[in-house]
């Protein structure tokens, strides 16, 4: 035991040597090893003992720490009012579908007037003819390459007559022929099959449209009176437009996104 | 016999009038006040008359199965009779039948007289017949089924004529016998209708979850998400106050009966008072460990002071408070689940309905049950019929409690309406509410609460000396949401999220009238002051007005809303119809 500060008086006298705050740090680096290495090599009481005292520490040192941290700590606030008002008769209901009511006709008509929609796929890949049409040969030479089968899946309206079979010029085969669309409504989080209405627009070309064409990221107008969804004049809407999410001539069917 | 034309041909004599049994019905037979007996032959003219649309009478064939003429006795609300028995015709409507009446009830009015008078002579009345039916009941010692009369007012205001009636109740009604006709004053004003939206208020920054007049109609309060409550000056339709001191959103708002004080209650439990004048809080209370779904204020004709009020939580407790003193008076506790709503009626009792599926009717005076020493807050009876939860309540006297002393102008009869706390205003009110509610009560018939859950049904109730449910009513679809009783409770309608209201008779509960139009759930009812119109606010977005009790078609529809409306209210003074949505704003509606 020292019986007088004497290794402070030798520091002062003489200096520390040069390594100290080197050894020192590998010292308590070494420490955390040291003291597992004997925790797990103590047994019987002395491991208890052992035990209950770092115990001891380890929660001082976790208090002293939380302690440290109270003043940077984020709390939640508690006065910050939560969103989605409903009054109480309305409070605590299950299934209660809390979707807002789309926007009015009179926005929508503008929206369509001047053809720009903010949509779910902004960007739609353009398709080139070639890979739209096919060219079918006719005349009983097969020399005649004035025909074309469209490739992608069609909607045709209900009230479409066909022209004369020997003047058509595009074929718009029946087995990729589309009447209903599977439509995500993306804030109630659900889907419906809906009938589709008619194509609006395909950003692709104007002769698409006309053709009916349904691609990915094109938009569609659905019936949507299934839905209830009201306009503001109190009156059922019934037709929205809905963008096309998915490449339907490959899946089989047609998935859109309502636009709200 | 000069009104007899004016009465179109109800036959009548000056004070007595003789009516008798009259086998042949060969017209009437009446005295003519020397004792002589005049018999007018009216019967070919009688049997061939019918009613065009605007029902005037026209000559045509009349059915042969009903009988021309009727004897009828006329009784008010107390069942005292007025008049003798006489014999009318069957084509009279409920028109004539008034005008006799009023000729009976005021022999010495006439035309040219006072003003006062004239007033008299223009009182609608409504018409209840007393009809016995035979209902089949289960025996309870035999467990047969036998047939048990049951005696009931109908009400044959709405009847074209007494024919219809008749036709209607051919195997419950006698011809042979006097018809017993209750009659019932009907509101000397007229409300007009709201047509169209005078005023779009914005100013709330979230949903507005709940609006509400003023007793007198000259204050709007509304209480929204944005966690304030918003006063409104009506006249100009200009916000007033904006008060803060919510933490929350606010959830349902009541005016005192008397108009000085404002209670709202917000998500977090808390309840502050306000002077809705100078909008500053009165107090803050922290009620509920939950949100409160209800607040109800003390009928003014049982305390003239206006200081109490009960509130009803999700924590299952409702709690009687006095804002005077911010002291819970008491807690009605009991109900396992949520107390969905609270109703403080005219008799002294206190109603809770909860999600436990029962109803529970509290004292809310000292001295008051059976033997006069029931404290406040003591469980008088629970009311047990309901399969799922409760979602409302509506109690006969609602709207004639909710007005307070005020009359239809908004006025307190006999002072100007100053100075609210000088105590001479206080007693002059306090006598007009008692008035007020003696002249709706009536006799003594009990008070009638009607309970809608979310098992589709309404039940009727005589809480005050029943504990089982006096009729159920069914037709709803789903769950119903609110109940309205009309200001004078000839009729209460039920609105619910299967998007219909229904309009049920107040008296006995029978189904009058279902009104379709509405493309979304509905909300919440209001009634005119004058109960004639109805007006109702969807989920559709719109609110929609209908003619009661008869219109099966909404008389206008209310649009502009651009999402769910949420709250609405009809002025107690008749001008506008508020109402609030969840697009944030407020509209008032007007003529």
């Amino acid at each position: 035991m020292p019986q007088h500060e004497h290794m402070e008086r030798h520091r002062k006298l003489h200096g520390r040597r040069f390594d100290a705050e080197e050894r020192d740090r590998k010292r308590t680096a070494r420490l955390a090893h040291k003291r597992s290495e004997f925790a797990q090599k103590v047994h019987g009481l002395r491991a208890k003992l052992y035990n209950q005292r770092r115990f001891k520490e380890k929660a001082t040192m976790r208090k002293t720490i939380a302690q440290h941290n109270e003043r940077s700590n984020k709390h939640a606030n508690d006065e910050a009012v939560a969103d989605g008002a409903v009054p109480a008769y309305l409070l605590d209901r299950e299934g209660v579908s809390r979707a807002k009511v789309l926007s009015n006709t009179v926005k929508q008509k503008r929206k369509e007037k001047a053809g720009k929609w903010e949509v779910p796929i902004p960007k739609v890949k353009p398709v080139a003819d070639d890979e739209m049409f096919k060219v079918m040969r006719t005349g009983s030479k097969k020399n005649k390459a004035w025909k074309r089968v469209v490739t992608k899946c069609t909607f045709v309206g209900d009230n479409y007559t066909r022209k004369a079979p020997k003047y058509e010029r595009f074929i718009r085969p029946t087995g990729l022929r589309m009447k209903r669309a599977n439509v995500t409504h993306p804030e109630l989080k659900t889907s419906f099959q809906l009938d589709i209405l008619v194509v609006k627009k395909n950003p692709s070309s104007d002769l698409y449209t006309n053709l009916g064409v349904l691609i990915k990221g094109m938009i569609i107008e659905v019936n949507v009176s299934d839905l209830g969804l009201v306009t503001t004049s109190g009156k059922v809407a019934w037709g929205k437009m809905a963008q096309v999410t998915n490449n339907p001539e490959l899946d089989g069917c047609v998935n859109a996104v309502l636009l709200v | 016999m000069e009104q007899s034309k004016n009465l179109a041909g109800v036959a009548w004599t000056n004070g007595s009038l003789v009516g008798s049994l009259n086998p042949l019905n060969h017209g009437f037979r009446t005295s003519d006040g020397q004792g002589g007996y005049i018999i007018t032959n009216t019967h070919t003219q009688y049997k061939r008359a019918k009613r065009d649309a605007d029902g005037n009478i026209v000559q045509g064939d009349a059915e042969d199965d009903v009988v021309s003429n009727l004897v009828v006795q006329f009784h008010n609300r107390d069942g005292e009779t007025v008049g003798d028995a006489m014999d009318v015709p069957t084509t009279a409507g409920s028109e004539e039948l008034a005008s006799l009446l009023r000729a009976l009830l005021h022999p010495d009015d006439d035309a040219d007289e006072e003003n006062d008078t004239k007033i008299k002579g223009q009182v609608p009345y409504a018409f209840f017949a007393k009809v016995t039916k035979m209902i089949k009941v289960r025996d309870p010692s035999t467990l047969e089924l036998i047939e048990k009369p049951i005696k009931e007012d109908i009400d044959i205001t709405d009847y074209p004529s007494l024919t219809h009636f008749l036709r209607r109740y051919r195997n419950e009604v006698s011809t042979e016998q006097t018809l017993q006709l209750t009659y019932q004053p009907l509101a000397v004003f007229k409300v007009r209708p709201v047509t169209r939206c005078t005023d779009t208020l914005p100013g709330h920054t979230d949903a507005i979850l709940h609006v509400t007049y003023s007793p007198d109609g000259r204050h709007l309060a509304s209480g929204g998400g944005d966690s304030t409550v918003r006063f409104w000056d009506i006249n100009t339709s200009t916000p007033r106050r904006t008060c803060k001191g919510h933490y929350d959103h606010v959830l349902c708002t009541s005016w005192g009966r008397d108009g000085v004080l404002f209670a709202s209650g917000d998500k977090r439990g808390h309840l502050i008072i306000w002077d809705p004048v100078k909008g500053e809080a009165r107090g803050t209370i922290k009620a509920h460990s939950k949100w409160i779904t209800g607040i109800d204020w003390e009928p003014m004709h049982r305390n003239k002071s206006c200081e109490r009020l009960v509130t009803s939580s999700k924590d299952g407790l409702a709690k009687i408070w006095n804002v005077r003193t911010k002291r819970a008076e008491a807690t009605l506790a009991g109900h396992s689940d949520s107390v969905e709503c609270v109703k403080w009626g005219g008799e002294g009792l206190i109603y809770t309905a909860s999600r436990d599926r029962q109803i529970k009717v509290w004292n809310a005076q000292d001295g008051g049950g059976k033997e006069g020493n029931s404290r406040v807050g003591v469980l008088v009876r629970t009311l047990v019929g309901h399969g799922h939860r409760i979602n409302t309540l509506a109690v006969s006297c609602d709207y004639v409690c909710r007005t307070g002393p005020f009359d239809h102008h908004g006025r307190v009869a006999g002072v100007e309406s100053r100075d609210r706390d000088s105590n001479e205003w206080r007693d002059v009110a306090y006598r007009a509410a008692v008035e007020k509610y003696t002249a709706f009560k009536g006799s003594d018939e009990p008070e009638r609460l009607v309970s809608g859950s979310d098992d589709n049904t309404l039940l009727v109730w005589h809480p005050a000396i029943d504990k089982r449910p006096i009729k159920r009513l069914t037709g709803h679809q789903q769950a119903v949401n609110h109940i309205a009783f009309s200001p004078d409770a000839r009729f209460f309608a039920s609105a619910s999220f299967d998007k219909k209201i229904k309009v049920w008779n107040g008296r006995t509960g029978d189904f009058v009238n279902t009104l379709t139009g509405h493309v979304g759930s509905v909300y919440q009812v209001a009634w005119s002051s004058d109960g004639r119109y109805l007006v109702s606010a969807s989920k559709d977005s719109t609110a929609k007005l209908w003619e009661m009790p008869s219109g099966k078609k909404a008389k206008e529809t209310l649009p502009g809303h651009e999402d769910e409306v949420y709250a609405l209210d009809w002025s107690p003074s008749g001008g506008s119809v508020a109402t609030g949505s969840k697009d944030r704003t407020l509209k008032i509606w007007k003529h």
